[in-house]
């Protein structure tokens, strides 16, 4: 009945003229793939359903989803069986310090490409794409000798330092910079600013939606990173939350799955909790430092 | 002459004022300043990525152990990284997981694209952000959760099987079945992505295409063949290049599931050269196995920038 009374849209796409609210075939679409849906989200709910299971219903047979009886043992034995406070720090200190770092350099070298005319930009943004393709598996050993030379493993500068500029991140802040217009900065040089005055007065205020898209794009990779924390610590207390709640399980692991569990819930929070707050955005910087 | 030159798109030259550079302008303090805002990164990037490639390149041809000093041995490495039965197997798993991995991924990640695509879904947001909810989790967390899953005696996943019949009995022991559990946890955590990118490429194919189809009475998987597919072209190179290159690398759940077995049945590229780089501290074979990685890598990106020439015109802006 509401159909009569609200405008008439075109309509859209390939939506065929039966596209109306009383459609009853697009709600049993609608609950044939929320099913799909649920069904595909199984192991987060396990995840969170787990952390919350006493250790006898953990393993009982036969399997439950839902816990008959809530519990926050889990977590407390995390705690207790772990430096886990240790390894969150770790994992806010290592991702953090990458994602600050990485912002800061990537933005000076690309506003430098973008806007510093000088000779050999053009070979240089070239380099810096070709190394683009580099996967860092390929380069470890000579790195891993390099930050153990320094006396630089199992300390942050060796997780960091490593990773405080990427040829990615320089890449794609170029990108944008050269897309805002130069009239903006142009008016502050007539006026006498410096380069470091118009980079950091007119350039980054006018960016912060690449800088912030880039920024949550290093955190997640860097947070939810193994092998990197795996190969330049090896002092359970330097590790990350990734890295040690590898080292405790997997074949012959030695906590027990509710605990697992609890932690595991612990490592995905913080991304989850900033994915809530952001999510278009943070879908769309998935993307589009995909697609770049 | 004149035409030609006006052709041609004119790069910005600032004026002296502006920063431009002329006879004049090469001053020092405008080197000093150049030099100051690509120093940082240019060290990082020179000590960390320039530097390892060179010095991968020059382990690979010596016996490095990490004790001792390394002698020159030749190609003697790259003749063991193809010649060693169980570095061969370990090429054919990353083979047989990009195999395996790639196609799963895509037609997963388009089918939910175009469902959600579809307008007669309501609540698009929701399904959008909630498939796209594995790729926040690492792949070392998905496989805790997925090894709970299908643990034989209490995974739930695999007491609903047999509920129904189907008996998978230990999937990570089992040498037919390991590799396939290993590339569902990876399509599962990456499914959310390509299915973001997909989406991102429906959107860009114009409606009329789909008006003009419907008019010459094409139904809904004619229109998927005839239109949506073919207008889909570039963004399915793209996901293919970036999921093979992805599969390359494989370890992560690896490592956590797995380990490499059950008799090296999921042993990869990356886990071989962990476990000889530091594990086994055969620094210069693991240098070796690097480089093959690398080059495979430098390939396939090839191909994708030969494909899209994107980057290449973005430079000339």
């Amino acid at each position: 009945m509401t159909a009569l009374v609200r405008p008439r849209v075109l309509p859209s796409s390939h939506a065929s003229s039966r596209r109306r609210r009383g459609d009853p075939m697009r709600w049993v679409f609608f609950a044939s793939f929320l099913v799909v849906t649920f069904a595909l989200m199984l192991p987060v709910t396990i995840i969170v359903l787990t952390a919350f299971k006493p250790a006898s219903e953990v393993n009982a047979f036969p399997p439950t989803l839902f816990p008959h009886q809530w519990t926050l043992s889990n977590f407390e034995a995390i705690f207790s069986e772990l430096p886990f406070g240790r390894l969150i720090l770790n994992s806010f200190g290592f991702a953090g310090g990458v994602t600050v770092f990485a912002l800061v350099f990537d933005s000076l070298a690309a506003y430098a490409l973008a806007r510093l005319d000088f000779r050999g930009s053009r070979i240089l943004l070239i380099v810096i794409i070709a190394s683009l393709m580099i996967p860092f598996q390929a380069t470890l050993i000579p790195i891993y000798q390099l930050v153990s030379q320094l006396g630089w493993v199992n300390t942050f500068a060796g997780l960091i330092a490593p990773r405080a500029a990427d040829a990615f991140g320089i890449f794609f802040l170029r990108q944008f910079f050269v897309s805002l217009p130069r009239d903006l900065d142009n008016a502050a040089r007539i006026d006498g600013a410096s380069e470091w005055r118009v980079f950091r007065s007119i350039i980054l205020p006018n960016a912060v939606p690449a800088l912030l898209t880039l920024g949550i794009f290093l955190f997640v990779n860097n947070w939810n990173d193994l092998l990197w924390p795996l190969v330049f610590t090896t002092d359970q207390n330097m590790g990350t939350i990734t890295s040690g709640l590898t080292l405790l399980t997997g074949p012959g692991g030695i906590i027990p799955q509710g605990v697992m569990m609890a932690g595991a819930l612990i490592a995905v929070l913080p991304l989850a909790i900033m994915f809530l707050l952001v999510q278009r955005r943070f879908i769309e910087s998935v993307a589009s430092t995909g697609l770049k | 002459m004149t035409t030609q030159n006006l052709a041609r798109p004119r790069r910005y030259r600032p004026p002296a004022q502006l920063g431009g550079r002329t006879p004049l302008n090469g001053t020092f303090k405008r080197r000093a300043t150049i030099v100051g805002f690509l120093a940082p990164a240019l060290i990082i990037l020179g000590a960390f990525v320039a530097w390892p490639m060179i010095s991968a390149l020059q382990l690979s041809f010596t016996d490095a152990s990490g004790f001792g000093t390394p002698e020159f041995v030749g190609l003697d490495n790259y003749v063991r990284v193809f010649t060693d039965s169980e570095i061969l197997q370990s090429m054919g798993n990353t083979a047989l997981y990009a195999v395996l991995f790639t196609p799963t991924a895509i037609v997963v990640a388009l089918v939910l694209a175009l469902v959600i695509n579809s307008p007669r879904l309501p609540f698009r947001g929701f399904f959008r952000s909630t498939l796209f909810l594995p790729f926040i989790v690492s792949l070392a967390v998905a496989a805790f959760a997925w090894s709970y899953l299908l643990d034989p005696q209490i995974g739930l996943l695999n007491y609903w099987l047999q509920a129904v019949g189907i008996r998978i009995g230990n999937v990570l022991q089992d040498p037919a079945l390991a590799m396939p559990t290993v590339v569902a946890v990876a399509v599962w955590k990456s499914f959310g992505f390509y299915m973001v990118i997909f989406l991102a490429g429906l959107q860009e194919i114009p409606t009329s295409l789909y008006e003009a189809a419907q008019l010459d009475g094409a139904n809904g998987w004619k229109r998927f063949t005839n239109v949506t597919f073919p207008m889909l072209s570039n963004t399915m190179a793209f996901v293919v290049i970036v999921a093979l290159i992805a599969a390359l690398q494989a370890f992560d759940q690896i490592y956590v599931l797995t380990g490499g077995g059950p008799y090296r049945s999921t042993e990869t590229i990356v886990m071989q050269i962990y476990q000889s780089g530091f594990k086994d501290l055969d620094l210069g074979f693991a240098s070796a196995l690097s480089y093959v990685l690398l080059i495979v890598t430098l390939l396939l990106s090839l191909v994708q920038f030969l494909f899209f020439g994107r980057r290449s015109k973005d430079i000339n802006s």
